[in-house]
């Protein structure tokens, strides 16, 4: 019997575990999905949770209640890929042998990487982070509020403007928003990376009275004087620092070997194929892949990855590659929203903030669970 | 990173696309002492108007610019 082993339990992982399950003939190959906790965590609430309309519990499952029967799962941490061998060494001293291998890792949060993050810094990419962030905004009243990044890439790139354009709305709500300064601090050319959609953040920014400087790239914070450095010369005080922290690629990737400088691994953006070993897929925020790293690129891609493996399976030509597709929105505060839908070829039209995509927001949040995982859409 | 000439470092970012090729330069610079100089190769049309805007910012010397085959390449010489 052929095994597919699949390393992570976020949405990508998931989606391949099930999709595979449900088109392969019995006997044809077992599914085995290893993930640390065990638990599915739909990342995207965190930044609800940090402005007090989402509770952390809402937002984690059992992944045994998002599999599909067929599909073996095993609490575990991959610690060292072999591709020569074909084997997975788990933290316990087990071993996994394998014919396909799905790497669904996601990206791992190294704030050490910014001197002074961990004493000055507040953020909205973990549970706990966004409880304590929510706990400080309650307490806040008012002063200067820096929002910004820690380095590029990181998940989700609307997510810093969305937290500013949320800050302003908090503020606003709690009648004290004459007292609260904000300015993001953008590294790139520009204040959202997506160069067709920044008219229409930059005019939310603009009525809204955010503060923005570009090119500003975090060197350093200095938690006593209540600063931050840039690699450009400049520093820029703050009464309360938001900072998305630096992101890597997972820790099994470097370990093992595979990853490239950032420690992401080297994947081909159509087939979803590891460059140096076909027969290893990658998918979402793990990979080098060209496009953002969030939850949407990792369901579109897993549909990719589990097409091909059947054709592999059966001696065929995959008939899918991945063109890049993703889809994403940006809550703009007041109950209005953006949606961006894009692909390689096709760069994201200039949107309007509006009603209709902030309710479709709310949708996807409410529905994620009965639809996404399962290969449903 | 990998040095084509003694003095120089060479970030080849081809077939990164925006940011990429200036993240490259603004990590190749954080890791530079002052004086080196650093070469950026870049396909991506972005980095035309980005990068001089960012060295200029900086602080640093854009020393030059020149257009290869399907690239672009650009000196920049760390001064701070």
């Amino acid at each position: 019997m052929r095994k597919i082993v699949i390393l992570g339990g976020g949405v990508g992982g998931t989606i391949v575990a099930n999709l595979l399950a449900k088109k392969l003939h019995r006997d044809e190959a077992d599914v085995t999905l290893v993930d640390r906790d065990a638990k599915h965590v739909y990342q995207p609430g965190f930044v609800y949770v940090a402005f007090g309309k989402a509770k952390p519990e809402k937002l984690v499952r059992d992944e045994r209640s998002l599999l599909r029967k067929a599909v073996t799962l095993i609490r575990g941490e991959a610690v060292r890929i072999d591709p020569v061998t074909r084997l997975v060494h788990l933290a316990d001293g087990s071993k996994l042998d394998y014919d396909r291998l799905v790497i669904a890792l996601g990206a791992r949060l190294v704030p050490d990487e910014v001197p002074g993050f961990h004493e000055a810094a507040h953020h909205f990419y973990s549970a706990e982070a966004a409880l304590k962030l929510r706990q400080v905004l309650g307490a806040f009243e008012g002063g200067k509020v820096v929002v910004t990044v820690g380095g590029i890439p990181y998940k989700c790139p609307p997510a810093p403007a969305e937290a500013a354009l949320l800050l302003d709305y908090y503020f606003t709500k709690r009648g004290i928003r004459d007292k609260v300064d904000i300015h993001f601090l953008s590294p790139i050319s520009r204040i959202f990376p997506l160069e067709t959609v920044n008219p229409a953040i930059e005019e939310l920014f603009a009525k809204h009275n955010i503060r923005s400087t570009v090119f500003f790239n975090t060197m350093a914070i200095d938690p006593a004087k209540k600063i931050v450095e840039s690699v450009e010369g400049e520093t820029v005080p703050f009464d309360l620092l938001v900072m998305v922290p630096p992101h890597r690629g997972p820790k099994v990737i470097e370990d093992s070997g595979l990853g490239d400088r950032g420690g992401w691994v080297p994947t081909d953006k159509r087939t979803l194929r590891t460059k140096a070993y076909p027969e290893i897929f990658a998918l979402g925020d793990s990979t080098d892949v060209p496009v953002s790293k969030s939850g949407a690129a990792a369901h579109f891609q897993a549909k990719v990855i589990a097409e091909s493996i059947l054709a592999d399976l059966r001696g065929l030509e995959p008939a899918l590659q991945y063109d890049g597709r993703v889809m994403c929105y940006l809550d703009a505060g007041y109950h209005k929203a953006i949606s961006m839908t894009f692909d390689y070829e096709h760069p994201p039209k200039l949107p309007k903030p509006g009603l209709k995509d902030w309710i479709g927001k709310q949708l996807v949040n409410r529905a994620y669970w009965t639809i996404i995982p399962k290969g449903r859409a | 990173m990998e040095t084509a000439e003694k003095t120089r470092i060479v970030l080849d970012a081809r077939g990164s696309f925006c940011p990429g090729p200036l993240m490259e330069l603004v990590r190749g610079i954080r890791q530079a002492q002052v004086g080196e100089e650093l070469e950026v190769w870049s396909s991506d049309q972005g980095s035309r108007r980005d990068i001089p805007f960012w060295v200029q910012k900086a602080g640093h010397e854009l020393v030059g610019v020149s257009d290869q085959e399907g690239y672009t390449r650009f000196v920049v010489k760390k001064l701070r």
